[in-house]
Parts: C-alpha cells; structure tokens; sequence
C-alpha cells in the first residue's frame, strides 16, 4: 500500500468511511440473516405502533418491524444500486472507448448522440426507460443503469481521448499494435482511476434515483421492498410515525455518504493549511521626507502542505529614498517577490509576515490599513507585474481599470478620469488612446498590455513603481521598450522604482543599487556601478551566467550548483 | 493555483466558417436543437413498441375482452404498419392533436394544457430561489474562506451545504413537512394553488440545487481572487464592493450560469418526485400515475412535453452566455 493512501486511511475521516463501508458490507451480507425473520415476522396486536423500546423504529401496518426491515432492505437497495452502477460504467466505458478508436465519421456521430442524451436530465432518461419496461425491480434498475450511459461514455471519451494524444500511444500505434490492443493495454489501465471515483459517485447517484423511483412506486413492488419502498410507506402515515419515514431516509443518506467517500478518500488530495498570521511588534516610523519605503528584519513564512510554516524570507532589510532605482536580483524561489508583495501588503492571506520595521510612506504595512491609508497606497503605490496577459482584468474595459483609481481616491469625475486615463496611455506611448480605452485586454498585444499597466500607475502621483518582473513574459524587443516606458515614467513622475528580475544584466543596466537575494536573505548589496567588484561568490556567478560578446562559445555557460559556499570567503 | 485565463482560440475550420463566430454558434446549437428533436420525437414513438409483450394486454391487464383490446389497439393505431403509425404519429403532432388518455379518454394535449403550468411554475420559482441564494452564498464564503479569519463559522456554512447536496429533494421534502407542518404546523403538507402551499415544494426542489451551485460559485470565486488581475485590483486599495463585485464576480459568472443551466434541467426532473411526495398535480404526477397504469398516449405526450423543455431551457441557457461573454462561442468546439 502506497504510503499517502495509508495516511488518508489512518485520517480520522478515513477511519469512519472505512468503518462505515464495513458495516455496510456486514449488513448486506449478514442482514438477511440475522434479522430476515423479525422483519417478516406479522403481529397484528403491534400494528401501526410508534417508536418505543420494543420497536425502535415503530411497526408498518401488519405490525413488521421496521427498524429490522431497514436493516434487512440493505441488501436489496445496495446490491440494486451497484448493478445499475455496472450497467452505467461498462455500457458507457464501451460507448465512450467506441466514440474514440472508431474511424472518424462513425466517432463523431456517436460524440454527437452521446452530448445530445447528456442533455437530459439522468431521472428523465429513467423514467423514459421505466415507460418501456414497467413497473419493476429488474426493470428499474436497467431504467436506471441506462440512463447512467451517456454520463460515463462522455467520461470514458474524454479520459481515452486525452490518452490517445500521448506519445506512447503514437508509439504503440507506429510498432503495429491493432486499436483493440492499444486500449487493452494502454488506455484502460490508465482510465481506470478517475474511472473508478465517478463511479463511486455513480453509485450513490444510482442509489438515490432507485430509492426515488421505488418511492413513486416504479422500483421494487410488495412483497418485496427496499428503502426506497419503506420510505414510502413511512410517508403515507407520517402524521402518525414519521420515524417510520426518517428512518429508511437515513439510511439511504448514510449510504450515499459512504459511497462518495470512498471515492473521495481514493481521490483525495491535501487540504488546506492551517493559518497562523502573526503581527510586527514595532511601531511604524511616521515620516513625510524620509525613505519612500523601509524594511527591517523582514521574515516572511508559508504554510506547507502539512501545515508547518516554511520561511521563505529570512531577515532582509533595506529602504528606498525617494526617486532611487533598486533592484532586487536572484534565482527564483530567492525570496525576492515575496519581499516585494509583502512590502506592497499583498501577500495572500495564508502568509505569516513579520518585521521590525515595514513600512511606506510611514504606513506601517503589517497592520490592517485605514482608511487614510488606503489611500495613500492606492494612489502612491503603483504596481507591474510580469504576465501582462493576466494581470489585467479580462472582463473589463481598459479605460474602466484605468480611471477607477482616480474616480475612488481621487475624487475625479468620470470625465476627468476619463481625460486623465488618455493622457496616461499617451504618455506610454499607446497610439490611438481614445480608441484603446473602450478596448477589453484581450484586444491588446502583450507590450501593449504592460504598457498599460505601467500607465495605469501613472494616474494617480505614484511615489513608487514596484516591477516584478515587468518584461519576463515579453519577447526581447518589446522588453526593451516597456524599460524605456518604465524610465520615462520614472523622470516624469519621480517616482521611485523597485524592479525585481533574475535577470542581472537587466538590472545592473537599469538600476542604481542592486541586492542580490539568495535562500530568503540579501546576500550583497552594491551600486550598479560596482558590479564588477562583486565580492560575493553567488553575486560573481551570476554574473559569470550571462553570455557577452568575449564569451567562448566552444564551452558552456556555468552554471550554479547547491555546493556554493553559504559564507563570503575574505 | 491558477489557471490561465481562457484565451482567444482559433475557431475549428468549420463548412459555415464564412458566418461570424456568434452566428456560426447559433446555427450549431439550431441544428443540435433540431437533431435533438428528431430523436425525441422518434424517442417517444418507439415507447409502445418496445414494450416488451403485447402493450395493449399490458395496458388492458388479461380481464379485458378481445372486442375492448381490439378497440384499444384501432385507438393507438397498432393495427396500421409502422412507417404508417409514424406518419399518423408525426402528422398529430404538427396539429397539436397528441391522441386520447386510454384511462380518462381526455385529449392528452388539453391535460397537458393543465398541468405544464404548475410545473413550469414550481421549477422557476425553486431555480430562481436556488440561484439568488447561491450568488451571494458562494461568493462570500469564499472570500471568507480566503480570508481565514472565520474558521468556525466557514466550517460550519460548508457543512450546511454538504448535508444539502447529500440529502435528495424528496428526502428533504419529507423532513420539511416532519418539521414546518407536524411539528410546528406552520405550513401544508400538500395541494397547491396559493403562496403557502408553494414553500414546501419550492424549498424542497430548489435547496439543493442551492448548495450545489454556492458550491460552484465558491471554487470559482476561489480561483478568481487567486488571479493576478486581483492581485492588481488589491494593489489599487478599491473599497470591498468595488474589489469583489466589480472585479471579481463578472469572471465566474459564465462558469457559474454554465452550471445553472445544468441545475435547471435537473431542477425539470426533479418535479416530478417533490410533485409525488406534495400531491402538486402537474406533470410529474400525471407522468407516474400513468406510466403505472400503461397509458401509453399520456407517457408519449408528458416525456415529450419534458424533453421539450429541457431542450429549449438548454438553448436559452447557451444563449444568455453567448450575449454575457462572446467568448464562449470560441471556446466550444
């Protein structure tokens, strides 16, 4: 048994769906026998009695008791459900594998039956089924089990579809394996698992819907019964005993859970952490003059799978002047975005952030903001992020993500913004702005997104532009156009710039002080200007990485290994 | 996780190409419609001719005398050949004329007239309940979720709705009436015709649809505030209604109607037990009592009827995403 299917079964909630299909297992097949005598056995001087020691569900109408007749119906109403279960999977696994390997025309005709069934609902297609066959135990469970087909073959078409494009298949078809022996061999066998959870789900839908039909009388007929059937003769004299009815309901609810969670614990993947969020235990320095930003001894952790909090930044601290351009370099998984989101205060939820000092403009970013503070951030924080593709919000106008800053934190009217949002775009460099503000994003070219973003930015006075990786997503000329935006932007407004990039040529072209990060922690700290003298040996094979024209091209590039000593060596 | 958002996709090359991408849509999902039909129609057909056995024995039961069953069997046209019964079959229903009840020997098309109504009414109430609950449900759960900060009170909303999702209509139906007409009196167990008498069913259909979609509305919302375009609504400090209702809920709401649509069809089907379980008398009723008692022209007649139903709420449902978000009709294939 494979260790992670060991630790869901020893879960608390693995034991209890374990425990439950046990008992469920006992009682279809021990039921019969232990309690088949008491529930046929007729008392008429007990008929019709409410629940009470004797009878802990009450007794039906020739004074059988009920609470026995629910334990024994177990067998009918489980054994019920998994056939129609099996009619569903095999019928549809073999529509669905037909729908795949047959040759096109025939194919497409089946995708086109199997999508017009799926729209009918499944209990409409049963009812359809119990037209034909009658009323019926025999017939009600094929109602059902045919109904179910066109659900699986979908699933059986899409999983086979999804393995047919693999290589391996393409190789087993170029060795000369018939269609046939391809599924046999190569797509069963790698169907079989999410297979199996829907059909977990299948069963206990199968369940329901026979228990449903049972209960319209078109399922199991007296003197045979199930729970379906004693539901519903529970209901006909629920004034009198509803236990008679909740009972048997109970039951069918119980199962369906089993059902489903055994398929979920075949299934499961890990749940979320558990949270802990601590607080700064500093107060914020206030200052108008000082630093655009400041950060002390910033440690920043993330829960991992099992909940334990893994730190991802380890004590970094430096601070921004105003109109000074920084950049943070290092390999990814280096600390340097989360650095950078949690100084923005947009780290998610989950993250524990602790510092000595973290703030802009003298807002402390650890604390909930006010009001005021919102503000401020809003208006003198301006970020661009590196997938220009999704950091723009598909579902609106650019014009409309441009204006909202200026019309919420700056009082503008939606003409004003409007005015703004074009000057804005002009000053990017966007031709046609009166035209690109009506567009939605998608409308756009990827430079011209980031170009937007940068823009974006420029509505309100930012006071700080925080660049995560601005030009990573785009092609290399592009990269170098959205950098001359950024630092047209940056002498028109003032602003001061934190760029964060891998890319140290990128950084050491653009940037006024660079700190390279490594592990969580800043590792070196120099100007631009002093890169050659890197002292650090992380810092000197970063640099040794990027290609120039003197490069010999006849040997590799270097390349950074974990036996890099942690320490600087003097 | 994210996924990246659905990009614009080269539509398949496709013989109406030469159609704008909507209108190519709309006359697939026309032509589906159409095909749909024709399989319905055929569908309720072939009902008495599968019947295994004899369907006018199995309708008359063996006590009826052979001058009745060879009445019976005129009346349903089974004495003509097949190709002839389909074109009398096909040439009813263009004239609205769906024959005779065998058990009230009423014209099924005037019971029909009768019913489809309250069924109509029972379903659109319970869907429109479902889906105004489930908005705001999902959408706040997940942003609560997301948050953190209200374990015990997230922990016990998601158990609300798995008992919701795994307990059947006609269950909670039942125990519905246990509690607000036994125990507490409050409200009918059956019949139907005034506001009162519509609570029970309506709830009873439309709570788990309810949970299933704030279900849907919670994941979705989930992977929405996980995108990087949030990411940058945040960066912009919006007040909260701005953030969520602006920014983030427009981009479930096609995932979300998609499985509306799937709801309401479900929600169809399910009439007919909570119709059962609060003698609503409309089709579900008509449709069990008949397919016991083998009234085979009344089967044909309310399996159409649904069928229809639930094809054209599907085309609706296509539609209201094709004018919400254009994009849908690339995505298809």
């Amino acid at each position: 048994m494979n260790p992670a299917l060991r630790q869901r079964l020893t879960s608390p909630r693995g034991l209890v769906t374990t425990a439950g299909a046990l008992v469920l297992l006992a009682l279809v097949v021990l039921g019969p026998m232990i309690w088949g005598d008491r529930a046929t056995t007729t008392a008429v001087a007990d008929r019709l009695a409410g629940p009470g020691a004797g009878h802990l569900f009450g007794t039906d109408e020739l004074g059988r008791d009920i609470l026995a007749r629910t334990l024994v119906a177990t067998r009918t109403s489980v054994l019920i459900a998994l056939g129609a279960t099996a009619i569903s999977v095999l019928g549809g696994v073999l529509l669905g594998l037909a729908a795949t390997v047959l040759p096109r025309p025939v194919r497409r005709l089946l995708a086109g039956l199997i999508d017009i069934l799926l729209a009918f609902p499944w209990l409409l297609l049963a009812l359809f089924f119990s037209a034909i066959w009658g009323a019926g135990t025999v017939s009600a469970m094929l109602a059902v089990g045919f109904a179910g087909i066109p659900t699986f073959a979908r699933l059986g078409h899409t999983l086979a579809a999804s393995v047919m494009g693999r290589d391996y298949i393409r190789a087993a078809q170029i060795s000369g394996l018939g269609p046939v022996s391809i599924v046999a061999r190569h797509v069963v066998p790698n169907i079989l698992p999410p297979l199996t959870v829907n059909a977990t789900v299948m069963a206990a839908s199968a369940l329901l819907s026979f228990a449903g039909l049972s209960f319209l009388g078109l399922g199991v007929q007296p003197p045979s019964y199930d729970w379906g059937r004693l539901f519903q003769e529970g209901f006909a004299r629920i004034y009198v005993n509803p236990v008679a009815a909740l009972g048997p309901g109970l039951a069918i609810v119980l199962t369906c859970l089993v059902f489903t969670q055994l398929g979920e614990l075949y299934n499961q993947s890990g749940r979320r952490p558990s949270i802990v969020r601590r607080k700064a235990g500093a107060p914020p320095a206030t200052q108008d003059g000082g630093p655009v930003a400041q950060i002390e001894d910033l440690h920043v952790a993330f829960p991992d799978a099992s909940g334990r909090l893994v730190e991802r930044v380890r004590g970094v601290s430096f601070s921004i002047q105003a109109g000074e351009t920084i950049g943070i370099v290092g390999e990814s998984g280096s600390g340097k975005s989360v650095t950078s989101m949690a100084l923005a205060g947009l780290l998610d939820p989950t993250a524990s952030v602790t510092a000595r000092t973290l703030t802009f403009r003298g807002i402390d970013m650890t604390a909930p903001l006010t009001r005021t503070s919102r503000g401020v951030l809003g208006t003198e924080l301006a970020m661009v992020f590196q997938d220009p593709l999704t950091s723009l919000n598909p579902s609106l106008t650019v014009g409309r993500q441009l204006t909202e800053v200026a019309q919420v934190h700056g009082g503008a009217s939606r003409a004003q913004a409007r005015d703004r949002a074009v000057t804005a775009l002009t000053s990017v460099g966007i031709p046609e702005p009166e035209r690109r503000v009506k567009q939605l994003p998608h409308e756009l070219s990827g430079g011209m997104r980031q170009r937007v973003m940068i823009g974006m930015g420029l509505m309100a006075r930012p006071k700080l532009l925080l660049a995560d990786e601005p030009t990573t997503a785009l092609d290399v000329t592009v990269q170098r156009q959205v950098l001359s935006v950024l630092r047209r932007t940056q002498r028109r407004s003032g602003a001061a710039i934190l760029l964060v990039s891998h890319d140290i040529a990128l950084i050491s072209g653009f940037c006024d002080r660079i700190l390279v990060m490594r592990n969580g922690e800043v590792v070196e700290t120099l100007a631009a200007a002093d890169l050659h003298e890197a002292r650090h040996p992380y810092t000197r094979a970063l640099i040794a990485c990027v290609p120039d024209m003197t490069s010999d091209r006849s040997r590799p590039l270097p390349v950074i290994g974990d036996e890099l000593p942690e320490e600087v060596p003097s | 996780m994210t996924t990246p958002a659905p990009v614009l996709l080269e539509p398949p090359p496709r013989a109406e190409s030469r159609l704008s991408p909507r209108a190519a849509f709309v006359v697939r999902r026309l032509g589906r419609l159409l095909i749909s039909l024709a399989l319905v129609v055929v569908g309720t057909f072939l009902i008495v001719h599968l019947v295994p056995g004899d369907p006018v024995r199995a309708a008359l039961g063996n006590s009826a005398t052979p001058e009745l069953a060879e009445r019976t069997r005129v009346e349903l046209g089974l004495d003509q050949s097949l190709p002839q019964q389909f074109a009398g079959y096909l040439g009813g229903l263009l004239r609205g004329d769906l024959g005779e009840s065998l058990q009230s020997h009423r014209p099924v098309g005037d019971v029909l007239g009768q019913r489809f109504p309250v069924t109509l009414t029972l379903a659109g109430t319970a869907f429109a309940v479902a889906v105004l609950g489930a908005l705001p449900i999902g959408t706040a759960t997940a942003i609560s979720a997301r948050g953190g900060r209200h374990r015990i009170l997230d922990l016990a909303v998601s158990w609300v709705i798995g008992i919701l999702l795994a307990v059947p209509g006609f269950l909670l139906a039942v125990g519905l009436i246990a509690l607000f007409s036994i125990s507490w009196g409050l409200l009918p167990a059956a019949g139907w015709g005034d506001p009162p008498h519509t609570v029970l069913p309506v709830l009873a259909l439309g709570l788990g649809s309810m949970a299933y979609l704030a279900q849907i509305v919670h994941v979705e919302m989930l992977r929405v505030l996980d995108e990087p375009y949030l990411t940058t609504a945040r960066s912009k400090r919006l007040p909260a209604h701005l953030l969520y209702l602006r920014h983030a809920v427009p981009n479930m709401v096609t995932s979300a109607l998609t499985a509306g649509g799937l709801v309401l069809s479900g929600l169809v089907a399910g009439t007919v037990l909570i119709e059962s379980v609060f003698a609503v008398p409309g089709l579900g009723n008509t449709i069990v009592s008949s397919i016991s008692a083998k009234d085979y022209p009344m089967i044909q007649g309310v399996v159409l009827v649904y069928a229809l139903l639930v094809l054209v709420l599907n085309l609706a449902v296509d539609l209201v995403l094709l004018a919400l978000d254009p994009r849908s009709a690339l995505l298809e294939g």
